[in-house]
């Protein structure tokens, strides 16, 4: 019984700078809020493309500017990502976006509207994602073994069941994957609020646990800088709250449960940075799904595992996200987002190795293809994060 | 047999209901994770599932844990297998 990590393998795409992607997106990419309709127009006429409108991308200036950058610019490097077609208001921003993306290698063009116009624009964009889908549809897979395999996670309308049963099982798997020198990510910041402490101690050395701390404590400081109450009705949610969930500690709790038991915080990354070597990162970010989500996959991983108790019905354009939940009334009302049920755990009937087994065999099943709830559904969210106004 | 609800560990104040539907005066089986052992208890309310019952009396002030942690503290009293939500405890942070 069991999955022998150390020799499992999947099946993906071998990119030019040695990343194994899982999926094969020829991606449409507007680098602001005013280019979406032409980099949409190019979706309509090329059939094979992605593109993945946002609401940004304007008059942003200082580290807000850097993180709008590099989260386009990692979107882009995704290894999920054969091509990229850049459309952008003017040269200036698309180049420079562009520029960041050819570091990988792969192919990329971009394009301006600025003395085009949308039509003109979408014109030549279209004739060079023709070229990019041509180029993708010929490229073969290759098998790798899973230690190429970059597993990002990320918790949402969590509830109880979570902290019990679900996000353990990440934390199973976790533990596995990260024995076999996988490249990991977690984060949430917000929601480590009553568990630092132990985050902290799961530090592989004094310098990252700074690091963290670091991080923890300028997330704080925006919130208590921010807050006009407790926060009671945002963390934990209503839903959460709904769900059984009574104070930020207890939420903290259950969100760590996903970093396992064995595993040590072997890194700290900024919003959508990429880690530098294999193990488990922890990655500033916000615990809204969406941007998380967004976040990991600018940083560079291929599949993401969402535990989910009350029923998050999330997706994203490029990294396929694995559902779980062990609330049997979720999966009882809502069973088409779930791409895994573990609810045999709160009834014995299922031990948290046989659930983390489960997990595994699924996210193997979908580097190797096959579509989560979530693809199959339609869910794309592609949310960029604000750290303040625009100037 | 059924669980009705779960505790992580044995020095937890609480534990969480899993099955729906659950009403005052059924007599309920508990599962503790960490030391594998069951218990049963009277429940006082209707409690929904995922829904928290405490495991022992608490007076008001007392702090709540669970996972062997802090989670929050009681702001009122509150009787074992009664509800425990956030009617009766509240944040220590923010």
């Amino acid at each position: 019984m069991g999955i022998d990590v150390k020799n499992a393998t999947f099946e993906g795409w071998r990119r030019e700078n040695g990343r194994m992607g899982v999926r094969n997106h020829v991606l449409i990419l507007p680098v602001d809020d005013i280019s979406n309709a032409a980099a949409e127009g190019v979706a309509r006429n090329i059939q094979g493309t992605l593109a993945i409108p946002h609401a940004y991308g304007r008059l942003q200036f200082g580290a807000d500017l850097d993180l709008h950058f590099r989260t386009i610019i990692g979107t882009g490097c995704n290894p999920n990502v054969a091509a990229v077609v850049v459309i952008g208001i003017e040269l200036g921003w698309a180049g420079k976006v562009a520029e960041g993306i050819a570091k990988t290698g792969k192919p990329v063009e971009f394009f301006a509207i600025e003395q085009n116009g949308d039509i003109n624009t979408i014109a030549a964009a279209s004739r060079a994602a023709y070229r990019m889908v041509k180029y993708a549809t010929a490229l073969k897979k290759t098998r790798a073994p899973l230690q190429d395999l970059w597993v990002s996670t990320k918790c949402g309308e969590s509830d109880t069941t979570s902290g019990l049963a679900s996000c353990p099982t990440v934390g199973n798997s976790f533990d596995k994957l990260w024995a076999n020198g996988n490249t990991l990510v977690f984060g949430e910041t917000s929601e480590i609020t009553g568990g630092e402490h132990l985050v902290a101690a799961r530090c592989k050395t004094p310098e990252v646990r700074d690091q963290f701390m670091a991080m923890f404590n300028r997330y704080q400081a925006v919130i208590e800088a921010n807050k006009t109450s407790d926060l009671s009705e945002s963390q934990p949610t209503k839903g959460n709250i709904e769900g059984g969930l009574t104070t930020i500690e207890e939420k903290a709790l259950g969100n760590i449960q996903k970093i396992g038991k064995k595993c040590t915080v072997d890194g700290v990354l900024d919003k959508a940075e990429e880690p530098t070597h294999p193990g488990l990162w922890f990655m500033d970010s916000s615990s809204a799904a969406a941007e998380m989500v967004t976040l990991c996959a600018a940083s560079g991983f291929a599949v993401h595992t969402f535990p989910t108790g009350q029923g998050n019905v999330i997706g994203n354009p490029i990294v396929p996200v694995i559902k779980l939940t062990a609330n049997p009334r979720t999966m009882r009302t809502m069973s088409e987002h779930i791409d895994v049920d573990v609810t045999g755990i709160l009834q014995r009937n299922m031990n948290m190795d046989d659930a983390g087994e489960a997990l595994l065999d699924c996210i193997i099943r979908t580097a190797d293809g096959q579509h989560t709830a979530a693809e199959i559904l339609g869910h794309r969210e592609f949310s960029l994060t604000r750290l303040y106004e625009s100037a | 047999m059924t669980i009705h609800f779960v505790v992580h560990d044995e020095g937890d104040s609480v534990g969480v209901v899993v099955v729906e539907g659950l009403k005052a005066g059924t007599k309920l089986t508990g599962w503790i994770m960490d030391q594998d052992k069951l218990i049963e208890f009277d429940a006082k309310n209707d409690i929904p599932i995922g829904h928290k019952l405490a495991i022992k009396g608490i007076k008001s002030g007392d702090t709540i844990i669970k996972y062997g942690v802090d989670i929050g503290k009681a702001v009122k009293d509150i009787g074992a297998g009664e509800h425990l939500h956030v009617h009766n405890v509240k944040t220590k942070r923010w």
